[in-house]
């Protein structure tokens, strides 16, 4: 006994049983991102028929850097009369120039689009890691390039769009509505926007509050790429301004992305309208590892699947399903793990986990923390240290939860994984099902007909096996049952904006 | 008076793994501007230019092939990019061989648009001809589409560049190496072109440019066993045409006749150019715990 203690005493990185000490041993030096070539003005207008006005009543709101809590700039609050000037200025630009030009010359402005945020992609990663909180890390390596590549996909499409219809002539809605999240700011305007121009509708977009700046940014790189007027126009606001484009009359079809709560509003207010709707809303995803799962691989796929951009992800892995035989190891290794990931100063490059975004979902996530604790949970959280400003949250865990546990059932946004066990195959599937969500879920085995038959099963739109947390153009993404209707992505993403 | 300046001629060399090697036969012949004057000198290749063209393809097949969808597609693009860099050099050469200052114009529009054309196709032929197939036992059954590997084509005679082009576009979006023949008669806007390639990011190898005699190069080309399919536009005479077909037949070579008489058509362009080149993989995989 006293021998296996003494080899543990020394690390040693062939033995199984050892891990790294980062605490004591390892201090990584500061490696901040230089922010000062990314200009960012005093305050932002709304981006109308190709030019930058004055909201109709001349109120702005603040936007603040949640990781240091200080004021960005300020941006436009666009109201009815606002949005009726955009909508006005899209549907201008539809019936015009935008109808006008052939298929193959609309794809190529979306290329120039593409090109032109690659060129200035770290710009965008800045000033994204800036408002929202997210890891400078991952707005550059993933955000961004992405959101190059959804433009790059979609432009090819513009003149083949007959080869995704057979048996149909494709064509566009009109005008479309586009109401977009906080979590992934750019990324999330480029799957709106790419599709809708790609198959010759124009937009208004209204971007969330607490995270505007890359979207006007986008349509200052707009008006640099030389689109007709009005076929992007870019609103900003809070729910008030998303609802005026919701009940908007001019509007033929509306693309939401965002809580499922706010998405059942919008279904039931264009209620008797002919407008056509996707939603893309909440999810719970299950995590199910079976005991043949590669184990490293799996904790690893874990801590992508929640930790991932703070756990604000829709489709965040953020249910722990372990088969029993192997559960007690693999929540002492994802424990392990969590000691050695670094939250702090998004634009460090070596963070791990930013900020949270905004004070109010800081205080959200707080809350289910506490009621998690307050419903019976154990919980446990990384050791690690964080910033005395900004909003931060320490990656955690609760054990020992249930299946009717609030923590389990609700979607929280925000770090916090819950882990349950489950004996045989149908009972994890049964516990995977076992939410109002249908959006994304993970398997790890290492057996192949498992993947499929377990996949298979899963209710939901995406399966990730043996990996968590991926995105491409090419890939439809989208929720079945609460998490949404619609795919966005791939050629399935194409149809959410050709009449049926 | 100043002294009249001397300009200096570009010599034209094909085009073999991103080098531009005059051919080991030493043989050149005369390419002519449409009045009959001397334009350049061309390369002649010879049967060993080509089996060296080949093996070179052949090395490259495996990088290229390899390389992800969306990175073939931004490649295709840059080369674009660059030719409309290089308008006036295309000008330069189309005038003499024949083309209205309009009619290059619109030739170089085109060849620059139909390398769009297909970049935009790398990452959508899979999702538009790959299948899933719902086979009755329970089976994970895919389709999926995989180049064919190294192809030879006759580009066009009669359209030296945007025909050239539109024969190059499609075998290498689908992750194909390919060695190309020019057109015979008006040799010069090919090599113009591997110059484009040569400064994009095609990788080298991956386009192999060949000057000289169909007549010649027929039966090597349809001949060599490590060609995995031949393509040509142009209609043959009758009796190298049967000569290729039977060639082929040595190691099952595809053979891809794909008549085009108007290159600015719409028949022009077709995914259909891209899945020629393509084998069809399917993948039975067991469901079950």
């Amino acid at each position: 006994m006293s021998n296996t203690e003494t080899k543990e005493a020394t690390y040693k990185p062939t033995s199984p049983n050892s891990k790294l000490d980062f605490e004591s041993v390892w201090e990584y030096a500061p490696a901040p991102q230089d922010s000062d070539f990314a200009e960012v003005k005093d305050r932002y207008e709304l981006f109308i028929g190709g030019k930058f006005v004055k909201p109709s009543k001349g109120r702005y709101f603040k936007s603040t850097n949640p990781a240091t809590e200080e004021e960005i700039t300020e941006f436009a609050e666009a109201t009815q009369k606002d949005i009726d000037k955009a909508v006005k200025a899209a549907r201008k630009a539809y019936e015009g120039e935008w109808s006008r030009i052939s298929a193959k010359e609309r794809g190529k402005y979306i290329y120039r689009i593409a090109r032109m945020l690659q060129e200035r992609a770290r710009e965008f990663a800045v000033l994204e890691s800036m408002d929202g909180g997210k890891p400078i890390r991952e707005s550059r390596d993933v955000d961004i390039p992405l959101v190059a590549a959804y433009f790059f996909y979609y432009a090819g499409w513009a003149d083949k769009l007959e080869y995704a219809f057979p048996g149909k002539k494709p064509e566009p809605y009109g005008v479309c509505g586009q109401i977009i999240p906080w979590n992934f700011p750019l990324l999330m305007l480029a799957w709106k926007i790419a599709p809708a121009l790609a198959t010759g509708n124009t937009v208004v977009l209204k971007p969330a509050e607490t995270t505007s700046l890359t979207a006007l940014k986008f349509a200052e790189l707009v008006k640099d790429c030389g689109l007709p007027d009005g076929v992007i126009n870019i609103v900003t606001g809070a729910g008030q301004t998303g609802a005026e484009i919701v009940n908007h009359q001019d509007i033929d079809k509306i693309a939401f992305t965002g809580s499922t709560n706010v998405g059942k509003i919008i279904q039931k207010s264009l209620a008797g309208t002919d407008k056509k709707y996707t939603l893309e809303l909440g999810g719970k995803g299950a995590l199910v590892i079976f005991e043949d799962a590669p184990i490293d691989q799996a904790v690893e796929g874990i801590i992508n699947a929640i930790y991932f951009n703070q756990g604000h992800v829709c489709c965040a892995g953020s249910r722990l399903l372990v088969q029993e035989g192997v559960a007690d190891k693999v929540i002492q290794k994802l424990k392990d793990r969590l000691g050695t990931l670094i939250v702090g100063d998004p634009l460090d490059k070596n963070t791990d986990v930013g900020a949270i975004n905004s004070k109010e979902q800081f205080e959200t996530v707080n809350k289910y923390l506490e009621l998690g604790v307050e419903e019976g949970a154990d919980i446990y959280q990384a050791k690690c240290s964080i910033p005395e400003n900004g909003y931060f949250i320490r990656p955690t865990l609760f054990t020992n939860v249930s299946q009717s546990n609030r923590v389990v059932q609700e979607e929280i946004f925000g770090p916090i994984l819950t882990v349950q066990t489950f004996r045989t195959a149908d009972e994890g599937i049964d516990k995977a099902n076992n939410t109002p969500y249908g959006l994304a879920n993970g398997v790890w085995t290492d057996k192949g007909s498992k993947i499929f038959k377990v996949g298979s099963k899963m209710r939901s739109g995406v399966v990730w096996a043996n990996t968590y947390n991926k995105f491409d153009p090419t890939s439809p993404f989208g929720g079945y049952k609460e998490s949404g209707v619609g795919r966005e992505g791939g050629m399935h993403g194409l149809a959410a904006y050709i009449r049926n | 008076m100043a002294e009249q300046r001397i300009d200096v001629k570009k010599t034209y060399k094909m085009y073999i793994g991103g080098d531009f090697p005059r051919s080991e036969s030493g043989r050149t012949y005369k390419a002519f501007d449409s009045d009959g004057n001397l334009l350049a000198n061309a390369c002649q290749g010879s049967r060993k230019d080509f089996r060296d063209a080949v093996k070179i393809a052949r090395g490259a097949f495996g990088g290229w092939s390899s390389r992800s969808a969306y990175n073939r597609g931004q490649i295709l693009y840059r080369i674009a990019e660059m030719m409309e860099d290089r308008r006036d050099q295309f000008m330069r050469e189309l005038g003499p061989i024949g083309f209205k200052a309009a009619e290059a114009e619109a030739d170089i529009n085109a060849a620059i648009d139909r390398l769009i054309y297909y970049a935009g196709w790398t990452d959508k032929y899979q999702q538009v001809f790959g299948s899933i197939n719902p086979v009755a036992s329970s089976h994970f059954n895919f389709s999926m589409l995989e180049p064919t590997g190294v192809v030879a084509a006759f580009a066009p005679e009669k359209s030296p560049l945007l025909g050239l082009v539109s024969v190059i576009a499609p075998i290498i979006a689908g992750g194909n190496t390919c060695v190309i023949l020019a057109s015979e008669e008006f040799p010069l806007p090919s090599i113009s072109f591997a110059e484009v390639l040569n400064s994009s990011d095609v990788p080298e190898g991956v386009v192999n440019i060949l000057t000289g005699s169909r007549e010649e190069l027929a039966e090597h080309f349809s001949t060599h066993m490590d060609v995995n399919a031949m393509c040509y536009t142009d209609d043959l005479p009758k009796g190298m045409k049967k000569m290729i077909d039977e060639n082929a037949s040595l190691n099952v070579k595809r053979i891809i006749k794909r008549p085009v008489k108007d290159w600015y058509s719409e028949e022009a362009q077709t995914p259909y150019f891209v899945t020629d080149f393509q084998e069809t993989k399917t993948t039975w995989h067991p469901v079950g715990y």
